[in-house]
């Protein structure tokens, strides 16, 4: 609970808006301008804006994650290996999460809208899966650690087109400040 | 609820007028659904005989969701009242076959209704035109003011079942899931229906993300995913008592694609756990749980026979979605699909006969059906996105999830036959129906 009432102190210092009592990040970009004002483009949006992302200038700030690490990796069709690309990205998330002990992070992976329902939980499932061993191979505790899959029901970018469908192929992570409560 | 009983017990009740011998099974009019109808029978359904005032009301009514039942199987067509030549007054008065004939009906149905203190009560009669003879017995049917619709799904039960020597499927419901907002934040909320897209509520919140509802095996309860706790759990929900409540929280997993068991007294789910997801057997009165299988791979969407002894299922073990058949108590899968292509959501027929599924091949998705040991297998649709099947209670009709690119989610009803593709209204965009058993 100390861990929990911190990065909630932290995370509504920086807020701009009220902050709620869902103390948890949906995956967002952050505009180019730095100023704490987000894109929906995950579940959970329903908690945007209710939290802080501070600057994106300021290293230790979620805002900062999201955009200058890179809080997302991308798969290629019905596949949960990681690319080389999507390898680089976790290492930066492990070093960041290192240096930032309070966070906690789910792991949400997404599939294409090119399957099945069911399948697409699966394969969700198996993407952040894959996200979180890698982390924890590189020393992030397994107790800061959470995975959830949304298959195919939280696009990025709903559209017919490839473009969308390789954007939707991802494992987001999504800091939080309560340990697996 | 408690309508059901009586409605049941009236059913029973027949008129037992007019002495000819029922000749249900071996009468001359006969459509055999399996061969794919080409030729729909011509039916005529004159609007019923308002037997008192308050009749009136429900007398055209009733003769219309009976037209649009039959009419929307494919299987009949209608004879326009404006063709009509006899004059119908009287119920129990003989039929004037000849003038019927005259306009081409192979098959009557003729009905009186008569509503008073909040009761109301329909007879309906069933008649060959061609061999001039009633078709079975009549029958009487008593219900609430708000049954009129129910009563009249039962008449077009009777009706279908009479010629076609199936069960019918009409007094039935469909649980599916209401999707509002945009895409990316998209509420799907959970919803039920009558089968014919009558009658929508919806049974959870909004600002919710439910998935994928099934019946129990008499109808009384659901099993669906909710995103409700952050995390896709499975939760069983009295559609009695509308208490709901989460099956194994396990932390640490996430537990989807439920359905029960054919005694109603457990269930099937996937749980996924470090990547893996296997597919557990969960007993509904102890909480005591089995799992069935065991592979670093994905195994999904299972689905018991009718007999409760197999189960069907689908998995990446081959490298691609493949659908298997085990034992319901675990045991070596062994697979039946065979074609081209990625199966997937494998739904056992209520009769036992056949398999649906959901296939993609060259970036097209099909509903399709096959023998249980996956040979003859016939796609039945093709579209950007079909998938999820769930079966007519008399195992003739499928109804799936369709998607046109970019498009919003539809309901679909298709025959097994192939023919007779229909898209069911819905009050929103729809998707995942689950079609109840046939109601008591």
């Amino acid at each position: 609970m100390t861990h929990l009432s911190k990065a909630l102190l932290l995370v509504c210092g920086l807020a701009l808006a009220a902050c709620s009592s869902d103390p948890r990040y949906a995956g967002g970009s952050v505009n180019g301008d730095g100023d704490g004002s987000v894109e929906a483009d995950s579940y959970g949006s329903g908690g945007i804006g209710s939290s802080g992302l501070g600057s994106a200038s300021d290293p230790n700030s979620p805002a900062y994650f999201q955009d200058r690490v890179g809080d997302r990796v991308h798969f290629t069709v019905d596949e949960s290996r990681l690319t080389e690309e999507a390898r680089e990205t976790l290492r930066g998330q492990a070093r960041w999460l290192r240096e930032n002990p309070d966070f906690q992070i789910v792991i949400e992976g997404h599939a294409d809208e090119r399957g099945t329902r069911e399948y697409n939980l699966a394969l969700g499932a198996r993407r952040a899966s894959a996200a979180e061993s890698f982390l924890a191979d590189q020393g992030i505790d397994s107790r800061r650690m959470r995975t959830v899959s949304y298959g195919k029901e939280r696009p990025v970018e709903a559209c017919p087109e490839q473009r969308c469908w390789d954007k939707n192929r991802r494992a987001v992570t999504v800091l939080s400040g309560a340990a697996g409560s | 609820m408690t309508l059901l009983h009586r409605l049941a017990a009236a059913a029973a009740l027949a008129l037992g007028l007019a002495a000819q011998p029922a000749l249900a099974q071996d009468g001359p009019l006969r459509i055999e659904i399996t061969e794919g109808v080409i030729e729909p029978m011509p039916i005529a359904v004159p609007r019923f005989m308002a037997r008192d005032a308050g009749g009136g009301e429900y007398a055209d009514r009733i003769a219309q969701v009976i037209v649009s039942n039959l009419t929307g199987t494919g299987l009949f067509r209608e004879i326009p009242r404006e063709a009509h030549i006899a004059e119908l007054t009287e119920f129990d008065a003989p039929v004037s076959f000849s003038d019927w004939r005259a306009i081409n009906t192979e098959a009557l149905v003729t009905g009186s209704v008569a509503a008073s203190n909040g009761r109301v009560t329909v007879q309906f009669r069933l008649h060959d035109v061609v061999s001039g003879r009633e078709m079975g017995e009549g029958l009487q049917f008593e219900g609430g003011e708000g049954d009129w619709r129910r009563m009249a799904h039962k008449i077009s039960d009777e009706v279908y079942s009479r010629i076609t020597g199936e069960a019918g499927y009409f007094d039935s419901r469909v649980a599916f899931i209401a999707e509002t907002g945009p895409r990316e934040e998209r509420e799907k909320r959970l919803a039920v229906m009558d089968q014919d897209g009558e009658n929508a509520e919806y049974l959870s919140e909004g600002m919710s993300l439910a998935l994928a509802p099934r019946f129990s095996p008499d109808g009384d309860r659901l099993l669906y995913t909710s995103y409700e706790d952050g995390f896709p759990r499975i939760y069983l929900l009295d559609l009695r008592s509308m208490e709901r409540r989460v099956l194994d929280e396990q932390p640490g997993t996430m537990t989807f694609a439920p359905r029960f068991a054919p005694d109603g007294q457990s269930a099937v789910f996937s749980l996924s756990r470090g990547g893996s997801t296997d597919i557990y057997r969960l007993d509904l009165r102890s909480g005591e749980r089995t799992q069935l299988t065991n592979a670093p791979y994905i195994a999904t969407a299972p689905s018991f026979s009718p007999d409760g002894a197999r189960i069907v299922f689908e998995s990446d073990r081959s490298g691609t979605q493949q659908l298997y058949v085990m034992p319901a108590s675990g045991g070596e899968p062994r697979r039946i699909s065979r074609g081209d292509g990625r199966y997937a959501t494998p739904v056992w027929s209520p009769r036992g006969d056949r398999i649906a599924f959901t296939k993609s091949h060259q970036g097209r998705f099909h509903v399709g059906v096959m023998n249980t040991d996956g040979s003859e297998e016939r796609l039945l649709t093709a579209s950007y996105l079909d998938e999820g099947p769930t079966w007519a209670p008399n195992g003739r009709v499928i109804m799936f999830t369709r998607e046109n690119p970019g498009a919003e989610p539809e309901l679909y009803s298709v025959d097994i036959s192939g023919r007779n593709l229909r898209r069911i209204a819905t009050p929103v965009a729809a998707s995942d129906p689950a079609w109840s058993p046939l109601r008591d």
